[in-house]
């Protein structure tokens, strides 16, 4: 008698940012080495995940492949769409499913989306800003494009060590706040390093002819880190928690503006 | 002339800062920075104090400003910032909205 059905393979492996293990599950090894390929440095052993994904390959034939992102929640599930990928998660179940094309820039997508709502719920964040570690202390250079952070990235001292030049992870702990090495890539296209600090400092940068550091007043600070926050999701209750996050991240963290001229005497001023 | 009552949206994020106030939309994450005289009118948006007794007793006492020109700005401010829901406003008194249980959008 004929075999009905044939057993795929299920391969699957594990990527940690900012302490969360994110488990993909993928019949394809193909895509399965992209990932490894483009993950490295935050692919782990570990047995334990907080969240699995399932990764459904698919022909590209999205209807509006340039729609863009829609994060929305209904009966305890978070649908994610955009126009090269939809993904599904339950957090109650801790999984999901992910239907894409073979590509690593969908799935990166879906875990920064994910990120910012697991962090939202902890007083956590993304946030658009480069971020590096000097002296066991983590210093984070926010702005909009062009504002500097490949730039502040670039000139980093070999005592630096890189955090991402553009999409920095913000945990809330305790004792403070906490910056993680995301692998989420900006201009710089290097991988940060997954070690984590403390975080002494945010910056919003404005390039100038001097180097100097002026402190912002809260309003401002504030006003400043609300509009450099990645936020995707259409839900009232995560747009409070951000918002009230900010505030609780501005009166614990020393906010200035760092005018830079773009050379490396600048770091003579951080750390 | 029928008189206007004004609450505060309890959908959105309000924060105040160093005397400034802070409101973002739950609606669409909308960030805005209210004046002095927009944030006595928030602050003072119970639901049951009429608009025109707002400006008698908190903007016309803060503000040297003639009483009607008062109220004409208020009615202004008032709408535009119902108009990207900050607040609500009515004809009628507003009773507190209370949450429905499992109220989720």
């Amino acid at each position: 008698m004929p075999e009905l059905a044939t057993e795929v393979d299920r391969l699957s492996l594990v990527i940690e940012i900012g302490g969360m293990p994110v488990r993909v599950f993928t019949t394809d090894s193909g895509f399965l080495a992209m990932l490894q390929d483009r993950y490295a440095g935050f692919i782990t052993s570990s047995e334990r995940a907080e969240i699995e994904f399932d990764v459904n390959l698919t022909p590209p034939n999205f209807p509006d492949p340039d729609a863009p992102v829609s994060v929305t929640h209904h009966l305890g599930r978070w649908t994610l769409d955009r126009g090269d990928f939809r993904a599904e998660w339950e957090p109650s179940s801790r999984t999901g499913w992910i239907r894409q094309t073979a590509n690593p820039y969908s799935i990166d997508a879906v875990l920064r989306i994910v990120h910012t709502l697991v962090l939202a719920r902890q007083g956590g964040f993304l946030m658009h800003s480069a971020s590096a570690i000097r002296n066991g202390k983590a210093f984070l250079f926010a702005g909009v494009s062009e504002a500097g952070k490949t730039t502040i990235s670039r000139l980093a001292p070999p005592d630096a060590t890189l955090l991402t030049d553009e999409i920095s992870y913000v945990r809330k702990q305790s004792s403070g706040y906490v910056a993680y090495g995301t692998p989420f890539t900006g201009e710089l296209a290097k991988l940060g390093e997954n070690v984590s600090a403390p975080i002494a400092a945010l910056y919003l940068l404005a390039k100038g002819s001097e180097n100097r550091i002026d402190p912002l007043p809260p309003g401002e600070a504030t006003r400043s880190l609300l509009a450099n926050l990645l936020f995707f999701a259409e839900d009232e209750e995560l747009v409070q928690s951000t918002f009230h996050s900010a505030f609780e991240f501005v009166s614990r963290v020393s906010v200035s503006r760092l005018t830079f001229v773009p050379d490396a005497r600048v770091w003579e001023l951080i750390g | 002339m029928s008189r206007l009552y004004v609450a505060r949206n309890p959908r959105v994020a309000a924060r105040s800062l160093d005397g400034e106030m802070m409101i973002m939309s739950g609606r669409d994450s909308t960030l805005f920075t209210l004046n002095r005289t927009a944030t006595i009118l928030w602050q003072s948006a119970d639901g049951t104090t009429p608009l025109d007794q707002i400006v008698e007793h908190r903007i016309c006492t803060e503000f040297e400003v003639e009483p009607a020109a008062a109220l004409h700005d208020a009615e202004t401010l008032a709408r535009e910032l119902a108009s990207h829901e900050i607040l609500q406003i009515s004809e009628e008194p507003i009773p507190p909205r209370t949450p429905v249980a499992g109220e989720s959008r």
